[in-house]
């Protein structure tokens, strides 16, 4: 291959027409936010959008996993492309992970209409990868109609996903606790719909009525997010939370001037500006200044807001203003 | 992120239901830093391939305990190089007799590793000969 800007371009136009190969190789490049990745990205960016990114969240061992695939089975029987992005955390101290998601998804193989990709979360918080959202515009750019987004098992404030995803799914266990836990900020103030799975467990009924009574009046209104109970495991409520996710689009998620997309946009470019503001300041000159800033901090001879100030202004090139 | 991390599948074709081995191998390379997509017990070789092609892993690890390594790991490796994944490292472990590596070899497998390797030694050779990428 030649230089990264053609390497992009021949891995899209194989990836466009249809090469599981090269679609695949293009995800481990925007993994690894290589300079190929930018390039494709480049290139793809504009045929994406007219996927549906759908956000399945929720604790670990909820069913996520075992719920995503239960759908990719129903879209797979109506005929409907489905791209799954299954997130699951790197650790803290090697770096390594277990990406396990896909115990849960192997009825597939040699079904090209379904694409199932496993992420490290490479120590980002939030729930996702850094680099998930440009890994489902990239799915969405090559077709597939439907794009699942499985986050790492959350616990009450990994909130990133609903900025990712048209439509956020959380996913709760029966039992998992009271009325005040379904009242607390974070998780559950982001779901378009709440899904009560293990429905066939002691309990599932009364924690979707407990969650019912509990979410209205939120951002979804007076009556909040709809609140379902699936069986994963046995296919139970699958179907109409399919409806319930397809109905989303009429509502008007997918709209691009609509607030799920602006805040989207708005996270995507606020993503590459810090990305760019970061590489820059790994660049050798800057790196140098940033050492010694950095050393000034820990010495407490100036604060890290003074030195934040002064590395921004090299790096753009101004004098430092009179900010502190 | 400075070092990539190296991408490794570790799969369990064949009908036998011994999976530990597998489990204490994937936890054993997280710790080593790789990151590990595990599938699960009774894969298909056409299962396997799916799951490397999508993930582009560096390294697919076999796990066979049943005695059908011999039908198994030469189907994978023709599916893998059908599928243009000739580069990929294949590898395998588990119960496989002496007298069955050379032929495993001759079908594309790098290395056999039997009972009583390391971790430490399976994440050295993998490190040592997983495909260079950019």
């Amino acid at each position: 291959m030649g230089s990264p800007a053609e390497a992009a371009a021949e891995l899209c136009s194989t990836a466009l027409a249809g090469d599981r190969r090269s679609l695949a190789r293009l995800l481990t490049a925007v993994e690894n936010r290589t300079l190929v990745a930018e390039g494709a990205l480049r290139r793809l960016y504009p045929l994406a959008g007219r996927a549906h990114l759908v956000g399945i969240t929720g604790p670990p061992g909820a069913g996520k996993s075992t719920l995503v695939a239960a759908l990719v089975g129903h879209l797979r029987a109506a005929g409907r492309t489905v791209a799954v992005v299954a997130v699951d955390p790197s650790s803290p101290i090697t770096g390594g992970a277990i990406l396990g998601d896909r115990v849960r998804m192997q009825a597939y193989a040699g079904d090209r209409d379904v694409f199932i990709r496993s992420m490290a979360a490479r120590g980002h918080a939030g729930g996702l990868a850094s680099t998930t959202g440009a890994a489902c515009a990239v799915l969405d750019a090559v077709g597939f109609e439907i794009v699942m987004i499985e986050t790492v098992g959350t616990g009450q404030s990994e909130v990133e996903v609903a900025a990712a995803a048209d439509t956020t799914v959380v996913l709760e266990a029966p039992e998992m606790g009271d009325e005040v836990q379904a009242i607390k900020a974070g998780l559950l103030e982001v779901a378009d719909l709440v899904v009560v799975n293990k429905g066939d467990r002691p309990g599932a009924q009364r924690t979707a009525s407990q969650l019912r009574a509990m979410l209205g009046g939120g951002r979804r209104g007076i009556h909040g997010p709809p609140v379902l109970i699936t069986t994963a495991a046995t296919g139970a409520g699958v179907p109409e939370l399919l409806a319930a996710i397809d109905r989303r689009r009429g509502e008007g998620a997918l709209d691009d001037g609509g607030a799920t997309r602006l805040a989207r946009a708005e996270a995507e470019v606020s993503g590459a500006l810090g990305d760019r503001i970061r590489r820059r300041l790994d660049e050798p000159g800057m790196a140098l200044a940033r050492g010694a800033a950095v050393r000034e901090v820990a010495a407490h001879r100036i604060d890290p807001y003074t030195a934040a100030d002064e590395l921004l202004a090299s790096l753009l090139g101004v004098e430092t203003g009179s900010s502190r | 992120m400075t070092e990539r991390p190296i991408k490794v599948l570790i799969a369990k074709p064949g009908l036998d239901g011994h999976d530990r081995g597998a489990k204490v191998l994937a936890r054993g390379l997280r710790d080593e830093g790789f990151e590990v997509v595990y599938t699960g017990l009774r894969q298909t070789p056409e299962m396997v391939a799916t799951a490397a092609l999508q993930e582009d892993v560096d390294i697919v690890g076999l796990s066979i305990l049943s005695g059908a390594h011999m039908t198994l790991v030469p189907r994978i490796c023709q599916l893998l190089q059908a599928e243009g994944l000739a580069d990929v490292l294949v590898t395998a472990g588990g119960i496989i007799p002496d007298d069955d590596v050379p032929a495993l070899k001759a079908a594309g497998v790098s290395a056999v590793f039997g009972p009583g390797t390391t971790i430490s030694e399976v994440a050295s050779y993998f490190r040592a000969n997983a495909r260079p990428r950019e």
